[in-house]
C-alpha cells in the first residue's frame, strides 16, 4: 500500500470508526477526529516528495482491477494539478474540526463522521484516473454535504440543502450519461488510456458528439464551479451551512468544478473546448463582475463572501479557458488561493456568528474595539482576497489576467474591473462590520470576546500559507506548471492528430473551428 | 553584492517587532525601534551610493524567481540608478524626520505602536517602489503604499469619516491601478517581459509614434496609475480628504512620498512615454489642469490642512507638467524640493494644530507669530519657497519646469505662471491668518518640543537651500538629457513677479484690509460657493457612478435577475417536477397488484408501439 493509498484510506476508516464510537462523549469524538485528520495531514506532506524524481509524470500510481465487468479499475495516481488540491483538502479538514469544535454541540458524532466521510470523497476525486471512480468519488463526496448543511444548518436548511443537492445531480446525471457513452465508444473507463486512444486517433469522435459529450462534462463542473448563471445554489447552501460547511464547501469543493474542466474538458475535448471558447469566457467574466456587484450590496455577510466566490471563480473559468500557460498555472494557483482565502473569511465570519447569532453586517460595527486580533486577522484575510501583492491571490489573477491578455486583450480589460470591485465590497464590509464606533447591541448578552488560542490556531495555518503563497511561489507553482503544460500539450496534440485523421477536406474547416475563435 | 534588500527590509523589521509586541511595550522602545530601523536604512543608503560611485549604469541584484509561468519570469531584483538614488535619499532622508518628529506629534495619541508599524511598513513597501527592477515589483510597492495610506488615513478608528476617507483612497488608487495593470499586461504581451532594462531596450529602436498605437496605449494606461497615486485630475478626490490622518502621514504620505510616485513611475518610464507625443501631451495637460483647479479651490479652504492638500495636488500637477513637456529631471527636481517644503508646510501645519489643541480651521488662528515663533520661523522658509522668491528651493525648480513648458508650448508657460501666481496668494493668506493680526481661538497656544521642531529646523534649511544645493537636473543629466535651447530671464522675471504679486495681494487682503475678501466672495456669489465646493466633483461621483452602480446592484442584478430570474425558473423547475412527480406518484401505490396491472398495461402498449412501427418499416 503507498502512501497515497494510505492517505486515502484513512479518513474512510476514520469514518467507520467513528460510528462505531460511543456517542454520549463528545470530547473523545472530537479528539479522534482531530488526531486523524492531523494525522492525515502529515502524511499527505510526503505525497509531494516524489515530484523531482517523476518530473512531468503521475506518481504513487496504483492500478487494480475493481469491478471486472464492466471493467472498472481502482486507478489512482499524482499529478502537479492533483496534489496541491489534495493537500488542500487535507489541510482544511483539521482546520475544519477545530472550527466547529463548540460551535457543533448536538449529533456530534454524527457530523464528524460526515466531516471524515467529506474527506475520502474529495481527495478521492482529486486522484481517481478512472472515470466511473472518479464519479463515484464525486457522489460520495456529495452526501456527507447534502446532510452538512440539511441537519446542522440554519432555518431554512432544507430548503438549501435540496437545492444544493438537485443542482449537483442534474450535473452529474449528464455527466454519467457521457461517462457511459465513452465507454461504450472505448471500451474503457481509463481517462489515461480514453486521452491516449484520442489523442493517437483511435477513438474518434465526430464533432458532433465532442461537443454534446463536452457540454455534459461542462454542465457537471460548471454548476460546481459554480459559473453564472448557475450559481444560485451556492448562496443559498452557504448561508445555511454550518460555519465548517461553508468552509469545505467553498474552499475545496468548489474546486472539484474547476479541476474537471482543467482534467477532463481540456485533454478529453480539445476542439469543443475551443469551440465553445468564446461564450465560456463572456459568462465567466459576466460571473466575475456581475459576482463583485451583488456582493456589494448583500445584507449578510456569508452572502456577501458567497457572491464573491462566484466572482472570483470566474477568474479560474477565464484562466481554464486561455488555453495558456499563463493562464492555467493563474488558474490553479487562483483555485489553491480561493480555497485558503475564502476559507479563512468563512471562518472569521463564522466566529463572529457564534458570538452574536448573527450574521447581518447591520448588527455589527466597530468589532475592532473589543476584538483587535480577530479585526487583524480579517483585515489580512481581506487583503488576500482583493489581491494585495505579496499576499497569495495576487499571483493567481496576475497570471490569469496576464493569459487572457494574450489571447484577447479585451477579456482582459473586463475582467480586471472585478479587481476594482472586490475592494469595493470586501473594505464596504470591513468598515462596517470592524470600523468606528462598537455598536452597542453587540455585548448585549455577553462580553464580546477576542480570539481565542483555538480559533487562531485554526486561522494561523492559512495566514501563513496567505504570505508564504504570496512572496515564495517556487513551492507550489512549478508543480502545477508542470502538470499545466502536459494538459496544454494534450488538448494541443488531440487536435492535430484529428486533423490528420479527418482527411484533407475537413481540415480547413476544423482548423477554423479550433483557430478562428 | 551591496545587500540593497536591507534598505527596505530594515524597516519592514521594525514593522514586524511592533506590529507583532509593540502592544505590550511602553512608547520609548517603540519609537527607538521604528525610528532606528528607518535610520539604520538611510544609513545604508548613504553607505551604498558611496560605494557604488558615479552609478553610470544601474547596478542590479537579483534575489530570487518570484514566479515563473511559460516564459515569463519575474525575478525579486532590486535596481539602483541616478533616479533610484535620489528618490532613496528623499524617501529615508524626509522619512527618518518626519518619524521623529512623530515621536513628540503622536506622544498622547492612542495606538502609538500601532502608528509607528504603519509608518515602518510604509518605508519597506515606497522603498520596494523605488528599489524594484522591474514593473511587477514596482506595483508590489505601489499597492503597499496604498495599503499603509489607507490604514494610516483611517488611523483614528472610531471616526466614521476617517473610514470613508480611507477607503475612498483606496478605491480611487484601485481604479488607477487597474490602468497600471493593464499597461503591464501589454508590456508582457508585446516584449515578454517585465523588467525595466529588458522592455526599455526592446522599446529604444522603435520609432515615435506619430499617431496613437501600442506604445501611446502603454504609456497613457501607466498614466491612468499616475492619476490614482498622484492624485490628479480627474482621480485626485481621494488626497484632499486623506487629511483626516494624524499629520506627520500627511506629511510623509500624501505630500512627500507616496503621491509623487506617479512622477518617479512615469520618469522611470520615460523611454516609452517619448515615443508617444500624443501620450505627453495627455500628461502635459492633466498636469496644467490639474494645477490650476486645485490652486483654485485652495484660495477658498479654511482647513489649514486642506489648504496644503489642495497645494500639494496643484503641485504634482506642476511635476506632470514638466514630464509632458520631456522635462523629466525638472520634474524630479520638482519632487525632492516639494518633498522639503510641503513636508516642513504638513509638519508646521501640525506643530500649530498640535499648539492649538487640535484646531485646524484658520478662522480660529491668528497672531500666533509670537506665541509659537520656532514655528513660524521655520513655516515661513516653506512659504518663500513654494510661493517661489528668489533663492528659496522652490524657485529653481518651478523655474526648470515654466522653461520646459515655454518651450513645449506657451500657453502651458502662462497657465502655470498664473497658477504660481494663486500658489504664492494661497500660501500666504493661510500663513497671514494663522500668525498676523489678533488670536481668534480660545486654546492657550503653547510652543511644541524640541523633538518636533528639531526636524522642522533641517527641513527649514533644505527648504532654503535645497534649490542650489541639490542641482538634481545636472545629476540626472546621464539619463535625461538637459534641455537645450536659451535661458530666457524675462520668463523667469514673469513668474518671479507672479509669485511675489500674490504674496502683495494676500498681504493687502488679509492683513492691510481684512474686509476685502468677503466683499469678493459675495459679489462673485455662485462662482465663489461653487469653488468652495470643490466644484461639487465628489456629488457628481456620486451621482453618476456611486449611486447607479450600488442601486442598480441591488434592485436590478440582485432581487431581479438573481433571486428573481434565475431561482425563479429553478424553483419553478422543482414545483413543475413535483407536479409532475405527484401524477406519477399515482402509479407508484405500493401495491402488488396494481403495479402488476401497469405492467400488463405497458406491455401491451409496447407491443402495440412495435407492431405499428414494424409495420409501417415493411
Amino acid at each position: 500500500m503507498n502512501l497515497l493509498n494510505l492517505v486515502l484510506a484513512l479518513p474512510l476508516a476514520g469514518f467507520l470508526v467513528t460510528l462505531v464510537l460511543p456517542k454520549n462523549n463528545a470530547n473523545v469524538i472530537r479528539l479522534f477526529a482531530l488526531i486523524l485528520s492531523l494525522a492525515v495531514f502529515v502524511l499527505s506532506l510526503g505525497l509531494a516528495a516524489p515530484f523531482h524524481e517523476t518530473g512531468n509524470g503521475n506518481w504513487f500510481v496504483t492500478d487494480v482491477p475493481w469491478i471486472q465487468s464492466p471493467e472498472i479499475r481502482y486507478h489512482v495516481g499524482l499529478d502537479g494539478l492533483s496534489l496541491w488540491l489534495v493537500l488542500l483538502s487535507t489541510l482544511l479538514t483539521p482546520v475544519s474540526i477545530l472550527v466547529s469544535w463548540k460551535y457543533i454541540d448536538r449529533r456530534v458524532k454524527e457530523f464528524y463522521a460526515f466531516l471524515l466521510l467529506l474527506e475520502f470523497g474529495l481527495i478521492g476525486v482529486f486522484v481517481a484516473w478512472d472515470l466511473f471512480l472518479f464519479y463515484v468519488f464525486w457522489e460520495v463526496s456529495l452526501v456527507p454535504m447534502y446532510f452538512l448543511i440539511g441537519v446542522w444548518g440554519h432555518e431554512r436548511r432544507i430548503y438549501a440543502a435540496v437545492k444544493f443537492f438537485l443542482y449537483t445531480m442534474a450535473g452529474s446525471v449528464l455527466m454519467l450519461a457521457a461517462i457511459i457513452f465513452l465507454y461504450n465508444k472505448a471500451g474503457t473507463f481509463d481517462y489515461v488510456n480514453l486521452v491516449d486512444l484520442l489523442q493517437r486517433g483511435r477513438l474518434v469522435l465526430t464533432s458532433q458528439e465532442q461537443l454534446l459529450l463536452f457540454l455534459a462534462f461542462f454542465v457537471a463542473f460548471a454548476i460546481k464551479v459554480p459559473l453564472f448563471p448557475l450559481h444560485t445554489w451556492l448562496p443559498d447552501a452557504h448561508v445555511e451551512a454550518p460555519t465548517a460547511g461553508s468552509i469545505m464547501l467553498a474552499a475545496v469543493m468548489l474546486k472539484m468544478g474547476c479541476y474537471g474542466l482543467v482534467r477532463f474538458c481540456l485533454p478529453m475535448f480539445p476542439q469543443a473546448a475551443h469551440r465553445c471558447q468564446s461564450w465560456i469566457v463572456i459568462l465567466a467574466i459576466i460571473g466575475i463582475i456581475y459576482g463583485a456587484l451583488v456582493a456589494m450590496v448583500q445584507p449578510n455577510m456569508k452572502k456577501l463572501v458567497a457572491y464573491s466566490s462566484v466572482s472570483h471563480l470566474g477568474f479560474v473559468v477565464l484562466g481554464v479557458f486561455s488555453f495558456t500557460q499563463n493562464g492555467l498555472d493563474g488558474a490553479v494557483y487562483q483555485m489553491l488561493n480561493h480555497g485558503i482565502s475564502t476559507g479563512a473569511l468563512f471562518m472569521l465570519v463564522g466566529y463572529l456568528y457564534e458570538r452574536t447569532h448573527s450574521l447581518e453586517i447591520k448588527d455589527y460595527g466597530g468589532v475592532s474595539t473589543p476584538a483587535p486580533l480577530l479585526a487583524t486577522v480579517f483585515l489580512i484575510t481581506m487583503l488576500a482576497s482583493i489581491g494585495l501583492p505579496t499576499l497569495n491571490n495576487f499571483v493567481g489573477e496576475y497570471l490569469v489576467l496576464q493569459g487572457s491578455a494574450a489571447v484577447n486583450f479585451n477579456w482582459t480589460i473586463a475582467a480586471a474591473v472585478g479587481v476594482i470591485l472586490s475592494a469595493c465590497y470586501m473594505l464596504w464590509l470591513y468598515q462596517r462590520v470592524f470600523v468606528g464606533e462598537t455598536n452597542k447591541s453587540l455585548s448585549h448578552h455577553h462580553p464580546f470576546l477576542d480570539m481565542n488560542g483555538r480559533e487562531l490556531a485554526a486561522a494561523l495555518p492559512l495566514v501563513v500559507l496567505m504570505v508564504w503563497m504570496g512572496v515564495y511561489t517556487k513551492t507550489f507553482l512549478p508543480m502545477v506548471s508542470a502538470a499545466n503544460q502536459r494538459i496544454i500539450e494534450q488538448s494541443k496534440t488531440g487536435v492535430e492528430t484529428l486533423v490528420e485523421t479527418q482527411g484533407g477536406k475537413r481540415i480547413a474547416e476544423l482548423r477554423e473551428l479550433v483557430h478562428g475563435r | 553584492m551591496q545587500h540593497l534588500w536591507l534598505i527596505p527590509l530594515l524597516p519592514l523589521a521594525g514593522f514586524l517587532i511592533n506590529g507583532l509586541i509593540g502592544k505590550r511595550l511602553p512608547n520609548f522602545p517603540v519609537s527607538v525601534i521604528a525610528v532606528a530601523s528607518v535610520a539604520l536604512s538611510f544609513g545604508w543608503v548613504l553607505k551604498t551610493l558611496s560605494a557604488l560611485g558615479p552609478l553610470e549604469t544601474a547596478h542590479v541584484e537579483h534575489y530570487y524567481t518570484w514566479f515563473q509561468s511559460g516564459t515569463l519570469n519575474v525575478g525579486v531584483d532590486l535596481a539602483v540608478d541616478r533616479l533610484t538614488a535620489v528618490m532613496l535619499l528623499v524617501v529615508t532622508g524626509v522619512g527618518l524626520l518626519i518619524h521623529i518628529y512623530a515621536i513628540g506629534y503622536m506622544a498622547h495619541e492612542g495606538g502609538y505602536y500601532r502608528f509607528f508599524s504603519y509608518m515602518n511598513l510604509f518605508m519597506f513597501f515606497m522603498l520596494t517602489l523605488v528599489l524594484g527592477a522591474n514593473f511587477l515589483l514596482m506595483f508590489v510597492g505601489w499597492e503597499g503604499v496604498g495599503l499603509c495610506s489607507y490604514l494610516l488615513i483611517g488611523f483614528y478608528t472610531l471616526k466614521k469619516s476617517a473610514g470613508d476617507a480611507a477607503k475612498k483612497a483606496f478605491i480611487v488608487n484601485r481604479i488607477g491601478d487597474f490602468g497600471f495593470s493593464l499597461a503591464m499586461f501589454l508590456v508582457v504581451v508585446n516584449f515578454g517581459s517585465l523588467d525595466f532594462q529588458k522592455v526599455f531596450d526592446a522599446v529604444r529602436p522603435m520609432p515615435v509614434e506619430q499617431s496613437a498605437g501600442l506604445l501611446t496605449a502603454i504609456a497613457l494606461l501607466f498614466f491612468v496609475g499616475a492619476t490614482g497615486k498622484s492624485a490628479q485630475v480627474p482621480l485626485y478626490v481621494w488626497l484632499p480628504d486623506a487629511m483626516e490622518g494624524p499629520t506627520p502621514v500627511s506629511a510623509l504620505i500624501h505630500a512627500a512620498t507616496m503621491v509623487t510616485a506617479g512622477v518617479y513611475m512615469t520618469a522611470r518610464a520615460s523611454v516609452i512615454f517619448e515615443r508617444s507625443p500624443m501620450a505627453m501631451d495627455v500628461v502635459a495637460v492633466v498636469g496644467v489642469v490639474t494645477a490650476a483647479m486645485a490652486a483654485t479651490i485652495g484660495i477658498t479652504q479654511f482647513d489649514i490642512k486642506k489648504v496644503f492638500a489642495y497645494s500639494t495636488v496643484s503641485q504634482l500637477g506642476y511635476m506632470f507638467i514638466a514630464c509632458g513637456a520631456g522635462a523629466f529631471s525638472a520634474g524630479i527636481y520638482h519632487l525632492v524640493t516639494h518633498a522639503f517644503f510641503k513636508a516642513l508646510l504638513f509638519l508646521g501645519a501640525g506643530s500649530v494644530i498640535h499648539a492649538l489643541g487640535g484646531e485646524q480651521d484658520l478662522r480660529h488662528m491668528g497672531g500666533l507669530m509670537k506665541k509659537i515663533p520656532i514655528t513660524f520661523g521655520v513655516l515661513a522658509c516653506a512659504w518663500l519657497a513654494i510661493s517661489g522668491v528668489p533663492g528659496f528651493s522652490g524657485f529653481y525648480s518651478k523655474d526648470e519646469i515654466l522653461m520646459a513648458a515655454h518651450h513645449s508650448s506657451p500657453w502651458i508657460y502662462w497657465v502655470g505662471v498664473v497658477t504660481a501666481g494663486m500658489t504664492a496668494f494661497y500660501v500666504s493668506r493661510a500663513m497671514f491668518l494663522c500668525f498676523f493680526g489678533s488670536y481668534r481661538g480660545h486654546h492657550h497656544p503653547h510652543e511644541s518640543p524640541f523633538v518636533m521642531w528639531g526636524p522642522l529646523g533641517v527641513l527649514a534649511v533644505l527648504s532654503v537651500i535645497g534649490g542650489w544645493c541639490f542641482n538634481v537636473p545636472h545629476y540626472l543629466a546621464p539619463m535625461f538629457p538637459l534641455a537645450e535651447g536659451a535661458h530666457d530671464e524675462t520668463l523667469v522675471y514673469i513668474s518671479v513677479a507672479f509669485g511675489l504679486g500674490g504674496i502683495a495681494l494676500a498681504f493687502l487682503m488679509y492683513v492691510v484690509s481684512p474686509g476685502i475678501p468677503d466683499v469678493i466672495a459675495n459679489a462673485l456669489g455662485p462662482i465663489y460657493r461653487l469653488v468652495y465646493h470643490k466644484y461639487l466633483v465628489d456629488e457628481l461621483y456620486g451621482a453618476v457612478i456611486v449611486s447607479p452602480l450600488v442601486n442598480g446592484s441591488r434592485a436590478l442584478l440582485w432581487r431581479f435577475m438573481d433571486a428573481g430570474l434565475i431561482d425563479g425558473i429553478v424553483n419553478g423547475t422543482a414545483t413543475m417536477s413535483r407536479t409532475v412527480g405527484g401524477v406519477l406518484r399515482l402509479f407508484q401505490s405500493g401495491s402488488i397488484r396494481s403495479y402488476a396491472a401497469w405492467v400488463t398495461v405497458g406491455c401491451v402498449v409496447l407491443l402495440m408501439v412495435l407492431g405499428v412501427m414494424a409495420g409501417g418499416v415493411q
